[in-house]
């Protein structure tokens, strides 16, 4: 009994956090089957894609999850937009971008309270 | 101004190309800092709400989209009923299909079985994914599954040893790194994508992404992402044939 209790967890993982994600995959896999790189659906599902990935982003600066949410909102846009900046400026380097927007964040959260 | 698409223009990859060289641009990869950040913060959450670790970090294997787990561990941690974190997990992992379906096109050649891009699909996260359409115009195409499939692996080993690592730095974290950890990875997706853009449709895409996305989310539109991807990509690849058609009208007469 113990022994199967212990093991509850893993079933759950399975029914409840594996199975409703990974059919998303697997059904992408379907649908590619037979789409050349080129076909208009390609540009479609790109799209797609960004627009949630970017949207994803969006929500995780407006309604920030965690300790970020102790952070006044104008210091996670700006920070952002900081990030952007240093991205463009030195010359479209991601990791510049990353690590001035993480810093500028951690800089107004020191700043401005929220620890 | 060709569309951008000549592969042969861009460099080949320093480091060779199928499964090693995968894993090479997986270890000198931005997203290994981005995905140890954000895994830390992951098992130290699985620490903190009493999953084993063996649990938490199955999670990371088997689940492999942070988003998703972050959602499963504190849903059940908070004794949500199943169902309802099942519903939850689905529709966070929505946007893996469209992802899938843009990249697979790009490993496959036509001999590639469909089983053969299985584990590629399961590799696929934003992470691989947005690394996996920079890099893979560079590849040669036979070389392709086994390069994904490398990227993924890195990538994966190491979200798992940070998952690890968190789980077991979890009392002692200080506040302002955890939150400095959980930028990091929304910082990253954004330059990434704007690296990344190449045609009117990554534009568009990028921009409606950020913009309705809190917007709805703010209105209490439900399936908020669902939303914004649906009228986000339609919007994006309206823009696309719109100019395809001016520049083509263009360079007709």
């Amino acid at each position: 009994m113990s022994a199967l209790g212990e093991l509850a967890p893993y079933g759950l993982l399975i029914l409840v956090g594996v199975l409703p994600n990974e059919a998303w995959r697997l059904l992408g896999v379907v649908l590619a089957r037979g789409l050349d790189e080129d076909s208009q659906i390609i540009v479609l599902a790109r799209a797609t894609a960004t627009a949630i990935l970017t949207g994803v982003v969006g929500k995780l600066v407006v309604f920030a999850p965690g300790a970020l949410a102790s952070v006044p909102l104008s210091v996670r846009i700006g920070a952002a937009a900081l990030g952007l900046a240093a991205y463009g400026l030195a010359r479209r380097s991601v990791l510049a971008g990353v690590i001035v927007a993480t810093l500028a964040m951690m800089a107004g959260m020191l700043v401005l309270g929220g620890i | 101004m060709p569309s951008g698409r000549s592969a042969s223009a861009t460099p080949a990859l320093p480091y060779g190309s199928g499964f090693l060289g995968g894993l090479r641009s997986g270890a000198t990869s931005i997203y290994m800092v981005v995905v140890v950040g954000s895994y830390i913060s992951i098992g130290a959450l699985g620490h903190d709400l009493g999953f084993p670790l063996a649990w938490t970090v199955l999670t990371t294997l088997l689940v492999w989209a942070a988003p998703a787990q972050v959602i499963l561990i504190s849903a059940l941690g908070a004794g949500a009923a199943p169902l309802e974190v099942a519903l939850a997990v689905g529709l966070s992992g929505m946007r893996l299909l469209p992802m899938v379906v843009a990249l697979l096109p790009l490993v496959k050649t036509p001999q590639t079985r469909t089983r053969d891009v299985l584990v590629t699909g399961h590799f696929t996260a934003i992470s691989m994914w947005i690394e996996a359409l920079r890099l893979l115009p560079r590849v040669p195409r036979e070389a392709r599954v086994g390069f994904a499939n490398g990227l993924g692996t890195y990538l994966m080993g190491a979200a798992t040893a940070a998952t690890i690592a968190g789980y077991h730095l979890a009392q002692t974290l200080p506040r302002l790194l955890v939150a400095g950890l959980l930028f990091l990875s929304p910082m990253s997706f954004l330059m990434s994508v704007v690296r990344n853009a190449r045609i009117t449709a990554d534009w568009v895409a990028l921009v409606a992404g950020l913009v309705l996305a809190p917007l709805l989310a703010w209105r209490g539109v439900g399936l908020d992402l669902m939303w914004t991807g649906i009228v986000g990509g339609i919007l994006a690849y309206a823009a696309q044939r719109l100019r395809e058609t001016c520049r083509a009208k263009r360079t007709g007469r």
